[in-house]
Protein backbone atom coordinates (compact mmCIF):
# COMPACT_ATOMS: atom_id res chain seq x y z
CA UNK A 1 0.00 0.00 0.00
CA UNK A 2 1.22 3.33 -0.44
CA UNK A 3 -0.10 6.44 0.75
CA UNK A 4 -3.62 5.45 0.64
CA UNK A 5 -6.31 7.26 2.70
CA UNK A 6 -9.77 7.17 3.35
CA UNK A 7 -12.42 7.20 6.08
CA UNK A 8 -15.56 5.06 5.75
CA UNK A 9 -18.79 6.69 8.15
CA UNK A 10 -21.32 4.46 9.90
CA UNK A 11 -24.28 3.13 7.59
CA UNK A 12 -22.73 3.92 4.34
CA UNK A 13 -21.81 1.65 1.64
CA UNK A 14 -18.22 2.17 0.68
CA UNK A 15 -16.78 0.65 -2.20
CA UNK A 16 -13.07 0.25 -3.45
CA UNK A 17 -12.65 -0.30 -7.15
CA UNK A 18 -9.51 -1.48 -8.61
CA UNK A 19 -7.83 -3.74 -11.70
CA UNK A 20 -6.59 -6.95 -10.17
CA UNK A 21 -3.43 -6.01 -7.83
CA UNK A 22 -4.45 -2.39 -7.10
CA UNK A 23 -4.46 -3.44 -3.38
CA UNK A 24 -8.76 -3.95 -2.25
CA UNK A 25 -7.84 -7.14 -1.09
CA UNK A 26 -4.96 -6.19 1.25
CA UNK A 27 -7.12 -2.96 2.34
CA UNK A 28 -9.61 -5.03 3.57
CA UNK A 29 -7.38 -7.63 5.40
CA UNK A 30 -6.00 -4.71 7.04
CA UNK A 31 -9.54 -3.36 7.61
CA UNK A 32 -9.95 -7.22 8.96
CA UNK A 33 -7.15 -6.85 11.14
CA UNK A 34 -5.84 -10.55 10.19
CA UNK A 35 -3.13 -8.53 7.98
CA UNK A 36 -0.26 -6.44 9.84
CA UNK A 37 -0.26 -2.79 9.25
CA UNK A 38 3.45 -2.12 8.35
CA UNK A 39 3.42 1.95 7.82
CA UNK A 40 0.74 5.00 8.67
CA UNK A 41 -2.49 4.79 10.74
CA UNK A 42 -4.98 2.79 10.35
CA UNK A 43 -8.34 3.04 13.02
CA UNK A 44 -11.49 0.66 13.02
CA UNK A 45 -13.95 1.81 15.38
CA UNK A 46 -11.87 4.25 16.76
CA UNK A 47 -9.25 1.61 17.80
CA UNK A 48 -5.81 0.57 17.19
CA UNK A 49 -5.68 -2.77 14.86
CA UNK A 50 -2.10 -4.10 16.45
CA UNK A 51 -3.68 -3.51 20.07
CA UNK A 52 -7.02 -4.38 19.82
CA UNK A 53 -7.43 -7.08 16.76
CA UNK A 54 -10.28 -9.44 18.76
CA UNK A 55 -12.07 -6.67 19.89
CA UNK A 56 -12.47 -4.94 16.27
CA UNK A 57 -12.81 -8.43 14.89
CA UNK A 58 -15.72 -8.93 17.69
CA UNK A 59 -17.50 -6.35 15.69
CA UNK A 60 -16.72 -6.74 12.05
CA UNK A 61 -18.03 -9.18 9.80
CA UNK A 62 -16.19 -10.31 6.70
CA UNK A 63 -17.25 -12.59 3.48
CA UNK A 64 -13.99 -13.21 1.90
CA UNK A 65 -12.97 -13.90 -1.73
CA UNK A 66 -12.71 -17.42 -1.48
CA UNK A 67 -15.82 -19.16 0.52
CA UNK A 68 -13.76 -21.14 2.99
CA UNK A 69 -17.01 -22.81 4.18
CA UNK A 70 -16.71 -25.87 6.71
CA UNK A 71 -17.42 -28.86 4.33
CA UNK A 72 -16.90 -31.43 7.33
CA UNK A 73 -19.98 -29.56 9.09
CA UNK A 74 -23.87 -28.79 7.92
CA UNK A 75 -25.29 -25.31 6.57
CA UNK A 76 -26.79 -24.69 10.37
CA UNK A 77 -23.81 -26.26 11.49
CA UNK A 78 -21.46 -23.80 10.06
CA UNK A 79 -23.35 -20.68 11.36
CA UNK A 80 -23.68 -22.16 14.88
CA UNK A 81 -19.81 -22.95 15.20
CA UNK A 82 -19.19 -19.43 13.87
CA UNK A 83 -21.37 -17.69 16.49
CA UNK A 84 -19.29 -19.84 19.31
CA UNK A 85 -16.31 -18.05 18.00
CA UNK A 86 -18.16 -14.76 18.67
CA UNK A 87 -19.17 -15.82 22.35
CA UNK A 88 -22.25 -16.66 21.41
CA UNK A 89 -24.25 -18.85 23.94
CA UNK A 90 -25.45 -22.11 21.94
CA UNK A 91 -29.08 -21.23 22.16
CA UNK A 92 -28.62 -17.33 20.91
CA UNK A 93 -26.33 -18.72 18.14
CA UNK A 94 -28.44 -21.51 16.99
CA UNK A 95 -31.55 -18.64 17.17
CA UNK A 96 -29.65 -16.33 14.73
CA UNK A 97 -28.33 -19.17 12.78
CA UNK A 98 -31.86 -20.05 11.77
CA UNK A 99 -33.25 -15.96 11.49
CA UNK A 100 -30.07 -15.60 8.98
CA UNK A 101 -30.68 -18.79 6.76
CA UNK A 102 -34.28 -17.27 6.58
CA UNK A 103 -32.97 -14.10 5.57
CA UNK A 104 -30.15 -15.50 2.78
CA UNK A 105 -33.12 -18.43 1.78
CA UNK A 106 -31.27 -21.56 2.89
CA UNK A 107 -34.04 -22.55 5.47
CA UNK A 108 -34.65 -25.87 3.38
CA UNK A 109 -30.77 -26.75 3.01
CA UNK A 110 -30.16 -26.12 6.92
CA UNK A 111 -29.23 -29.80 7.45
CA UNK A 112 -27.44 -30.21 4.36
CA UNK A 113 -23.66 -30.66 3.69
CA UNK A 114 -22.12 -27.33 2.26
CA UNK A 115 -20.17 -29.34 -0.72
CA UNK A 116 -23.23 -29.56 -2.84
CA UNK A 117 -24.79 -26.19 -2.46
CA UNK A 118 -24.48 -24.09 -5.97
CA UNK A 119 -21.74 -21.03 -6.17
CA UNK A 120 -24.78 -18.50 -5.44
CA UNK A 121 -25.99 -20.48 -2.40
CA UNK A 122 -22.76 -20.67 -0.45
CA UNK A 123 -21.89 -17.03 -0.88
CA UNK A 124 -25.51 -16.17 0.72
CA UNK A 125 -24.10 -18.51 3.64
CA UNK A 126 -21.07 -16.94 3.79
CA UNK A 127 -22.63 -13.90 4.20
CA UNK A 128 -25.31 -15.00 7.33
CA UNK A 129 -21.81 -16.65 8.56
CA UNK A 130 -20.69 -13.19 8.50
CA UNK A 131 -23.93 -11.65 9.92
CA UNK A 132 -23.82 -14.32 13.43
CA UNK A 133 -22.23 -11.68 15.45
CA UNK A 134 -24.31 -8.72 14.31
CA UNK A 135 -21.40 -6.65 12.72
CA UNK A 136 -21.65 -3.00 12.70
CA UNK A 137 -19.18 -3.17 9.69
CA UNK A 138 -19.39 -5.96 7.10
CA UNK A 139 -16.63 -6.22 4.61
CA UNK A 140 -16.80 -8.18 1.59
CA UNK A 141 -14.17 -8.96 -0.46
CA UNK A 142 -15.32 -9.34 -4.32
CA UNK A 143 -18.57 -10.55 -2.96
CA UNK A 144 -20.54 -11.52 -6.64
CA UNK A 145 -17.89 -12.72 -8.35
CA UNK A 146 -18.57 -15.96 -10.29
CA UNK A 147 -22.38 -15.69 -10.00
CA UNK A 148 -24.98 -15.70 -12.48
CA UNK A 149 -27.04 -12.54 -13.08
CA UNK A 150 -30.14 -14.67 -10.92
CA UNK A 151 -27.77 -14.82 -7.50
CA UNK A 152 -26.26 -11.77 -8.08
CA UNK A 153 -29.01 -9.66 -7.87
CA UNK A 154 -30.76 -11.56 -5.04
CA UNK A 155 -27.15 -10.57 -3.54
CA UNK A 156 -27.43 -6.94 -4.16
CA UNK A 157 -31.58 -7.16 -2.47
CA UNK A 158 -29.89 -9.05 0.58
CA UNK A 159 -27.00 -6.61 1.15
CA UNK A 160 -29.40 -3.56 -0.13
CA UNK A 161 -31.65 -4.39 3.26
CA UNK A 162 -28.68 -4.40 5.35
CA UNK A 163 -27.72 -0.86 4.53
CA UNK A 164 -31.02 0.04 5.23
CA UNK A 165 -30.70 -1.34 8.63
CA UNK A 166 -27.68 0.89 9.52
CA UNK A 167 -24.89 -1.68 8.82
CA UNK A 168 -21.91 -0.46 7.45
CA UNK A 169 -20.89 -2.17 4.17
CA UNK A 170 -17.23 -2.02 3.08
CA UNK A 171 -16.95 -3.92 -0.53
CA UNK A 172 -14.49 -4.51 -3.05
CA UNK A 173 -15.67 -5.39 -6.52
CA UNK A 174 -14.35 -4.71 -10.29
CA UNK A 175 -18.42 -5.06 -11.51
CA UNK A 176 -19.41 -1.52 -11.89
CA UNK A 177 -22.40 -2.11 -12.03
CA UNK A 178 -22.04 -3.50 -8.36
CA UNK A 179 -20.41 -0.50 -7.24
CA UNK A 180 -23.19 1.70 -8.96
CA UNK A 181 -26.04 -0.29 -7.28
CA UNK A 182 -24.80 -0.79 -3.60
CA UNK A 183 -22.15 1.89 -2.93
CA UNK A 184 -23.13 5.51 -1.45
CA UNK A 185 -19.07 6.37 -1.93
CA UNK A 186 -16.00 4.58 -3.52
CA UNK A 187 -12.40 5.37 -4.40
CA UNK A 188 -11.04 4.03 -7.48
CA UNK A 189 -7.40 2.19 -6.88
CA UNK A 190 -4.68 1.40 -8.69
CA UNK A 191 -1.13 0.60 -8.38
CA UNK A 192 -1.77 0.55 -4.31
CA UNK A 193 -2.74 3.85 -5.05
CA UNK A 194 -6.05 6.27 -4.63
CA UNK A 195 -6.96 7.70 -7.78
CA UNK A 196 -10.41 9.24 -7.43
CA UNK A 197 -12.60 9.12 -4.96
CA UNK A 198 -16.51 10.66 -4.63
CA UNK A 199 -19.96 8.94 -5.07
CA UNK A 200 -20.61 7.18 -8.30
CA UNK A 201 -22.51 10.03 -9.46
CA UNK A 202 -19.76 12.73 -8.94
CA UNK A 203 -17.03 10.37 -10.30
CA UNK A 204 -19.16 9.94 -13.40
CA UNK A 205 -19.60 13.89 -13.47
CA UNK A 206 -15.90 14.81 -12.64
CA UNK A 207 -14.48 11.90 -14.94
CA UNK A 208 -16.53 11.43 -18.36
CA UNK A 209 -19.49 13.13 -19.49
CA UNK A 210 -23.03 12.62 -19.14
CA UNK A 211 -23.16 10.81 -22.57
CA UNK A 212 -20.91 8.89 -24.46
CA UNK A 213 -21.78 8.22 -28.44
CA UNK A 214 -19.80 4.89 -29.57
CA UNK A 215 -19.09 5.08 -33.00
CA UNK A 216 -18.25 1.13 -34.57
CA UNK A 217 -16.02 0.88 -37.96
CA UNK A 218 -15.66 -1.78 -39.95
CA UNK A 219 -12.37 -3.22 -39.15
CA UNK A 220 -11.34 -2.50 -42.88
CA UNK A 221 -12.01 1.29 -43.11
CA UNK A 222 -10.28 1.75 -39.32
CA UNK A 223 -7.46 0.08 -40.37
CA UNK A 224 -3.96 1.81 -41.29
CA UNK A 225 -4.31 5.32 -42.53
CA UNK A 226 -8.28 5.10 -42.91
CA UNK A 227 -7.67 5.78 -38.97
CA UNK A 228 -5.55 8.70 -38.64
CA UNK A 229 -7.50 10.20 -41.32
CA UNK A 230 -10.51 9.59 -38.82
CA UNK A 231 -9.19 11.50 -36.26
CA UNK A 232 -9.60 14.74 -38.53
CA UNK A 233 -13.10 14.23 -39.51
CA UNK A 234 -13.85 13.84 -35.37
CA UNK A 235 -11.88 16.59 -34.44
CA UNK A 236 -13.51 19.39 -32.50
CA UNK A 237 -16.69 16.80 -31.82
CA UNK A 238 -16.59 16.85 -28.56
CA UNK A 239 -14.37 17.55 -25.85
CA UNK A 240 -12.85 14.26 -25.20
CA UNK A 241 -12.39 11.66 -28.08
CA UNK A 242 -10.92 7.79 -27.31
CA UNK A 243 -10.18 5.75 -30.48
CA UNK A 244 -9.89 2.02 -29.65
CA UNK A 245 -9.04 -0.36 -32.59
CA UNK A 246 -12.89 -1.25 -33.16
CA UNK A 247 -14.44 1.51 -32.14
CA UNK A 248 -14.25 5.49 -31.42
CA UNK A 249 -16.08 6.88 -28.04
CA UNK A 250 -17.26 10.11 -28.20
CA UNK A 251 -17.64 11.76 -24.70
CA UNK A 252 -20.41 14.64 -25.15
CA UNK A 253 -23.08 16.02 -23.03
CA UNK A 254 -25.18 15.62 -25.91
CA UNK A 255 -25.10 12.08 -28.05
CA UNK A 256 -27.55 12.53 -30.82
CA UNK A 257 -25.98 16.08 -31.46
CA UNK A 258 -22.98 14.70 -31.99
CA UNK A 259 -23.63 12.05 -34.15
CA UNK A 260 -25.46 14.12 -36.34
CA UNK A 261 -22.34 16.57 -36.72
CA UNK A 262 -20.33 13.50 -37.51
CA UNK A 263 -23.04 12.38 -40.03
CA UNK A 264 -22.80 15.68 -42.18
CA UNK A 265 -19.06 15.42 -41.44
CA UNK A 266 -19.79 12.54 -44.19
CA UNK A 267 -18.58 9.79 -41.50
CA UNK A 268 -20.75 6.35 -42.35
CA UNK A 269 -19.74 4.29 -39.38
CA UNK A 270 -21.36 0.55 -39.31
CA UNK A 271 -22.86 0.98 -36.04
CA UNK A 272 -24.01 3.86 -33.85
CA UNK A 273 -25.00 3.81 -30.00
CA UNK A 274 -25.45 7.03 -27.58
CA UNK A 275 -25.18 5.77 -23.94
CA UNK A 276 -25.55 7.44 -20.82
CA UNK A 277 -21.60 8.21 -19.35
CA UNK A 278 -20.69 5.01 -16.59
CA UNK A 279 -18.54 4.01 -13.84
CA UNK A 280 -17.13 1.87 -16.41
CA UNK A 281 -15.74 5.02 -18.11
CA UNK A 282 -14.33 6.68 -15.21
CA UNK A 283 -12.91 3.44 -14.50
CA UNK A 284 -11.04 2.79 -17.75
CA UNK A 285 -10.05 6.13 -17.91
CA UNK A 286 -8.60 6.28 -14.32
CA UNK A 287 -7.03 2.64 -14.73
CA UNK A 288 -6.16 2.48 -18.22
CA UNK A 289 -7.26 -0.15 -20.87
CA UNK A 290 -3.90 -2.22 -20.78
CA UNK A 291 -4.77 -5.98 -18.81
CA UNK A 292 -3.16 -5.94 -15.72
CA UNK A 293 -2.39 -9.24 -14.46
CA UNK B 1 0.42 -6.03 35.08
CA UNK B 2 3.48 -7.76 34.02
CA UNK B 3 1.75 -10.17 31.82
CA UNK B 4 -0.83 -7.59 30.82
CA UNK B 5 2.02 -5.22 29.04
CA UNK B 6 3.80 -8.54 27.64
CA UNK B 7 -0.03 -8.84 25.50
CA UNK B 8 -0.14 -5.23 24.99
CA UNK B 9 3.23 -5.28 23.42
CA UNK B 10 2.72 -8.58 21.57
CA UNK B 11 -0.50 -9.31 20.65
CA UNK B 12 -1.14 -12.90 20.12
CA UNK B 13 1.75 -14.07 21.35
CA UNK B 14 -0.24 -16.03 23.69
CA UNK B 15 -3.09 -18.18 23.26
CA UNK B 16 -6.71 -16.69 24.50
CA UNK B 17 -9.08 -18.92 26.30
CA UNK B 18 -10.98 -18.65 22.67
CA UNK B 19 -9.00 -22.08 21.80
CA UNK B 20 -11.47 -23.90 23.92
CA UNK B 21 -14.10 -23.01 20.76
CA UNK B 22 -11.73 -24.89 18.37
CA UNK B 23 -12.16 -27.86 20.71
CA UNK B 24 -16.15 -27.32 20.37
CA UNK B 25 -15.48 -27.19 16.67
CA UNK B 26 -13.31 -30.48 16.44
CA UNK B 27 -16.43 -32.21 18.57
CA UNK B 28 -19.49 -30.91 16.49
CA UNK B 29 -17.76 -32.33 13.33
CA UNK B 30 -16.53 -35.15 15.69
CA UNK B 31 -21.00 -35.60 16.20
CA UNK B 32 -21.32 -37.48 12.99
CA UNK B 33 -18.15 -40.39 12.77
CA UNK B 34 -17.89 -41.11 16.47
CA UNK B 35 -18.92 -44.23 16.48
CA UNK B 36 -16.95 -45.54 13.76
CA UNK B 37 -14.10 -44.05 15.41
CA UNK B 38 -14.76 -46.09 18.29
CA UNK B 39 -15.54 -49.50 16.31
CA UNK B 40 -12.36 -49.03 14.61
CA UNK B 41 -10.63 -47.95 17.85
CA UNK B 42 -11.38 -50.81 19.69
CA UNK B 43 -10.93 -53.44 17.05
CA UNK B 44 -7.72 -52.54 15.55
CA UNK B 45 -6.01 -53.20 19.04
CA UNK B 46 -7.50 -57.17 19.04
CA UNK B 47 -6.45 -57.43 15.48
CA UNK B 48 -3.27 -56.48 16.43
CA UNK B 49 -2.78 -57.63 19.37
CA UNK B 50 -4.03 -61.29 18.29
CA UNK B 51 -2.04 -61.83 15.30
CA UNK B 52 1.43 -60.29 16.72
CA UNK B 53 1.17 -60.73 20.67
CA UNK B 54 -0.68 -64.45 20.26
CA UNK B 55 -0.07 -65.70 16.79
CA UNK B 56 3.55 -64.60 16.23
CA UNK B 57 4.05 -65.07 20.58
CA UNK B 58 4.11 -68.72 20.21
CA UNK B 59 7.12 -68.85 18.08
CA UNK B 60 8.53 -65.82 20.49
CA UNK B 61 7.55 -67.80 23.45
CA UNK B 62 8.91 -71.51 22.53
CA UNK B 63 11.93 -69.70 22.28
CA UNK B 64 12.32 -68.44 25.81
CA UNK B 65 9.57 -65.07 24.99
CA UNK B 66 10.40 -61.70 25.49
CA UNK B 67 13.78 -60.36 27.28
CA UNK B 68 13.25 -61.55 30.92
CA UNK B 69 11.14 -64.34 29.87
CA UNK B 70 7.95 -61.66 29.70
CA UNK B 71 5.54 -63.64 27.70
CA UNK B 72 5.50 -61.77 24.05
CA UNK B 73 1.59 -59.99 24.01
CA UNK B 74 2.61 -58.78 27.50
CA UNK B 75 5.41 -57.41 26.16
CA UNK B 76 4.53 -55.83 22.77
CA UNK B 77 0.50 -54.62 23.82
CA UNK B 78 1.81 -51.63 25.56
CA UNK B 79 4.25 -50.57 22.96
CA UNK B 80 1.72 -51.07 20.76
CA UNK B 81 -0.92 -48.81 22.76
CA UNK B 82 1.73 -46.18 22.27
CA UNK B 83 2.56 -46.55 18.59
CA UNK B 84 -1.05 -46.60 17.97
CA UNK B 85 -1.78 -43.06 19.68
CA UNK B 86 1.69 -41.96 17.76
CA UNK B 87 0.34 -43.49 14.25
CA UNK B 88 -3.11 -41.12 14.82
CA UNK B 89 -1.61 -38.65 15.99
CA UNK B 90 0.92 -37.91 13.87
CA UNK B 91 -1.73 -38.05 10.85
CA UNK B 92 -3.82 -35.95 12.57
CA UNK B 93 -1.70 -33.25 12.57
CA UNK B 94 -0.93 -33.59 8.91
CA UNK B 95 -3.45 -33.97 6.28
CA UNK B 96 -6.46 -32.53 8.42
CA UNK B 97 -4.39 -29.47 9.37
CA UNK B 98 -3.03 -29.04 6.03
CA UNK B 99 -6.69 -28.97 4.60
CA UNK B 100 -7.58 -26.56 7.19
CA UNK B 101 -4.64 -23.85 6.21
CA UNK B 102 -4.61 -24.68 2.91
CA UNK B 103 -7.38 -26.51 0.94
CA UNK B 104 -10.70 -25.60 2.84
CA UNK B 105 -9.13 -22.43 4.29
CA UNK B 106 -11.44 -22.99 7.13
CA UNK B 107 -8.38 -21.46 9.61
CA UNK B 108 -8.90 -18.36 7.82
CA UNK B 109 -12.32 -17.89 8.22
CA UNK B 110 -11.79 -18.34 11.94
CA UNK B 111 -9.14 -15.92 11.96
CA UNK B 112 -11.89 -13.12 11.37
CA UNK B 113 -13.61 -13.88 14.69
CA UNK B 114 -11.67 -12.85 17.79
CA UNK B 115 -9.85 -15.98 17.05
CA UNK B 116 -5.94 -15.80 17.00
CA UNK B 117 -3.37 -18.04 15.05
CA UNK B 118 -1.99 -19.21 18.58
CA UNK B 119 -5.76 -20.57 19.24
CA UNK B 120 -6.10 -22.73 16.04
CA UNK B 121 -2.91 -24.33 17.14
CA UNK B 122 -3.81 -24.57 20.99
CA UNK B 123 -7.32 -25.65 20.13
CA UNK B 124 -6.12 -28.65 17.80
CA UNK B 125 -3.28 -29.56 19.58
CA UNK B 126 -5.66 -30.41 22.11
CA UNK B 127 -8.25 -32.02 19.94
CA UNK B 128 -5.68 -34.32 18.85
CA UNK B 129 -4.53 -35.34 22.48
CA UNK B 130 -8.02 -35.56 23.18
CA UNK B 131 -8.37 -38.11 20.55
CA UNK B 132 -5.70 -39.88 21.33
CA UNK B 133 -6.84 -40.27 24.78
CA UNK B 134 -9.66 -41.91 23.53
CA UNK B 135 -7.94 -44.37 21.42
CA UNK B 136 -5.38 -45.30 24.32
CA UNK B 137 -8.67 -45.95 26.89
CA UNK B 138 -9.84 -48.45 24.02
CA UNK B 139 -6.61 -49.90 23.42
CA UNK B 140 -6.07 -50.52 27.18
CA UNK B 141 -9.63 -51.61 28.00
CA UNK B 142 -8.64 -54.75 24.93
CA UNK B 143 -5.47 -55.29 26.54
CA UNK B 144 -6.92 -55.73 30.18
CA UNK B 145 -9.53 -58.00 28.08
CA UNK B 146 -7.09 -60.12 26.82
CA UNK B 147 -5.26 -60.55 30.04
CA UNK B 148 -2.01 -58.97 28.45
CA UNK B 149 -1.34 -56.63 31.40
CA UNK B 150 0.64 -57.51 34.55
CA UNK B 151 0.57 -54.61 36.63
CA UNK B 152 -2.50 -52.03 38.12
CA UNK B 153 0.08 -49.87 36.68
CA UNK B 154 -1.05 -50.45 33.24
CA UNK B 155 -3.81 -47.36 33.31
CA UNK B 156 -0.49 -45.11 33.39
CA UNK B 157 0.33 -46.05 30.55
CA UNK B 158 -2.60 -43.94 28.89
CA UNK B 159 -1.05 -40.35 29.79
CA UNK B 160 2.04 -41.68 28.58
CA UNK B 161 0.70 -42.13 25.02
CA UNK B 162 -1.17 -39.29 24.90
CA UNK B 163 2.32 -37.47 26.06
CA UNK B 164 3.69 -39.76 22.82
CA UNK B 165 1.09 -38.37 21.03
CA UNK B 166 1.86 -35.00 21.59
CA UNK B 167 5.13 -35.15 21.44
CA UNK B 168 4.47 -35.88 17.85
CA UNK B 169 1.87 -34.11 16.98
CA UNK B 170 3.47 -30.15 17.78
CA UNK B 171 6.21 -30.79 15.39
CA UNK B 172 4.57 -32.41 12.97
CA UNK B 173 1.92 -29.15 12.97
CA UNK B 174 4.44 -27.33 13.24
CA UNK B 175 5.94 -28.58 10.15
CA UNK B 176 2.52 -28.93 8.33
CA UNK B 177 2.23 -24.73 8.51
CA UNK B 178 5.18 -24.51 6.64
CA UNK B 179 3.88 -26.92 3.73
CA UNK B 180 1.94 -26.20 0.81
CA UNK B 181 1.46 -29.31 -0.53
CA UNK B 182 0.75 -33.10 1.16
CA UNK B 183 4.51 -33.89 -0.57
CA UNK B 184 5.99 -33.49 2.81
CA UNK B 185 4.40 -35.64 4.18
CA UNK B 186 4.71 -38.81 2.20
CA UNK B 187 8.36 -38.50 2.89
CA UNK B 188 7.71 -37.64 6.95
CA UNK B 189 6.26 -40.76 7.17
CA UNK B 190 7.83 -42.99 4.49
CA UNK B 191 11.26 -41.83 6.12
CA UNK B 192 10.43 -40.84 9.58
CA UNK B 193 7.05 -42.34 11.19
CA UNK B 194 7.01 -46.18 9.75
CA UNK B 195 11.47 -46.58 10.25
CA UNK B 196 10.19 -45.41 14.00
CA UNK B 197 7.23 -47.35 14.18
CA UNK B 198 9.12 -50.40 13.90
CA UNK B 199 12.83 -49.44 15.12
CA UNK B 200 11.81 -48.05 18.50
CA UNK B 201 11.95 -50.72 20.56
CA UNK B 202 8.16 -51.88 19.97
CA UNK B 203 8.74 -55.54 18.51
CA UNK B 204 11.85 -56.52 19.79
CA UNK B 205 14.47 -54.33 22.19
CA UNK B 206 16.76 -51.48 20.57
CA UNK B 207 19.72 -53.28 22.56
CA UNK B 208 18.98 -55.65 19.47
CA UNK B 209 19.88 -52.97 16.57
CA UNK B 210 23.63 -52.31 15.15
CA UNK B 211 25.14 -50.30 18.08
CA UNK B 212 25.70 -47.13 16.17
CA UNK B 213 21.59 -46.90 15.72
CA UNK B 214 21.54 -47.58 19.43
CA UNK B 215 21.66 -43.38 20.32
CA UNK B 216 19.39 -42.69 17.45
CA UNK B 217 16.66 -44.76 19.26
CA UNK B 218 17.10 -43.13 22.59
CA UNK B 219 16.24 -39.38 20.86
CA UNK B 220 13.36 -40.82 19.49
CA UNK B 221 10.61 -39.72 21.33
CA UNK B 222 8.40 -42.96 20.79
CA UNK B 223 10.91 -44.89 22.24
CA UNK B 224 11.06 -42.81 25.82
CA UNK B 225 7.03 -43.58 25.25
CA UNK B 226 7.25 -47.18 24.57
CA UNK B 227 10.01 -48.02 26.68
CA UNK B 228 7.80 -45.90 29.72
CA UNK B 229 4.40 -47.29 29.14
CA UNK B 230 5.89 -51.44 29.41
CA UNK B 231 7.52 -50.65 32.22
CA UNK B 232 4.27 -49.49 33.68
CA UNK B 233 2.51 -52.29 32.20
CA UNK B 234 5.05 -55.16 33.43
CA UNK B 235 4.96 -53.24 36.80
CA UNK B 236 8.83 -53.22 36.39
CA UNK B 237 9.08 -49.47 36.99
CA UNK B 238 12.67 -47.67 37.68
CA UNK B 239 11.28 -44.35 38.96
CA UNK B 240 14.72 -42.05 37.16
CA UNK B 241 14.10 -43.89 34.25
CA UNK B 242 10.84 -43.09 34.06
CA UNK B 243 11.18 -39.41 34.89
CA UNK B 244 13.81 -39.26 32.05
CA UNK B 245 11.54 -40.80 29.57
CA UNK B 246 8.46 -39.02 30.58
CA UNK B 247 10.77 -35.27 30.49
CA UNK B 248 12.18 -36.48 27.09
CA UNK B 249 8.54 -36.75 25.52
CA UNK B 250 7.67 -33.63 27.64
CA UNK B 251 10.53 -31.70 26.07
CA UNK B 252 9.60 -32.29 22.20
CA UNK B 253 6.17 -31.86 23.11
CA UNK B 254 7.13 -28.63 23.85
CA UNK B 255 9.47 -27.82 21.78
CA UNK B 256 7.23 -28.72 19.04
CA UNK B 257 4.72 -26.25 20.77
CA UNK B 258 7.32 -23.50 20.54
CA UNK B 259 8.05 -24.38 17.08
CA UNK B 260 4.94 -24.26 15.65
CA UNK B 261 3.78 -20.63 17.58
CA UNK B 262 6.19 -19.57 15.13
CA UNK B 263 4.94 -21.46 12.02
CA UNK B 264 1.80 -20.85 12.34
CA UNK B 265 2.26 -16.99 12.94
CA UNK B 266 4.43 -16.87 9.84
CA UNK B 267 1.76 -18.93 7.68
CA UNK B 268 -2.05 -17.64 8.81
CA UNK B 269 -0.29 -13.80 9.67
CA UNK B 270 0.18 -12.01 6.81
Amino acid sequence: MDGIDFDVAPGEAFGFLGPNGAGKTSTMRMIGTVSPVTAGELTVFGLDPALHGARIRSRLGVVPQADTLDNELSVLENLLIYGRYFDLPWSESRRRAVDLLEFVQLTERSGDKVEPLSGGMKRRLVIARALINEPSLLLLDEPTTGLDPQARHLLWDRLYRLKQRGVTLCLTTHYMDEAEQLCDRLVVMDRARIVAEGSPRELIDRYVTREVLELRFNPTESDGDDSSSLDGQLEGLAERIEQLPDRVLVYTADGEAAAATAYERGLRPASILVRRGSLEDVFLHLTGRSLVD
Amino acid sequence: MTALDLRRARPGVIASRHWVRVLEHDLLVFRRGWHSYLLSGLSQPFLYLVAMGIGMGLYVNRNGGAPGGVPYLDYIAPALLVTQAMMAAAFESAWPIMGKIQWEKTYHAALNTPLGALDLLAGDLMWIGFRATLLSVLFLAVIVGLGAAVSPLVVLAVPVAVLTALAFAAPIMAFTATQTGDGGFNALFRFGITPLFLFSGTFFPIEKLPLFLQPLAWITPLYHGVAAARSLSLGQVEPIGLAVHVAALSAVALAGLAAGRITFRRRLVV
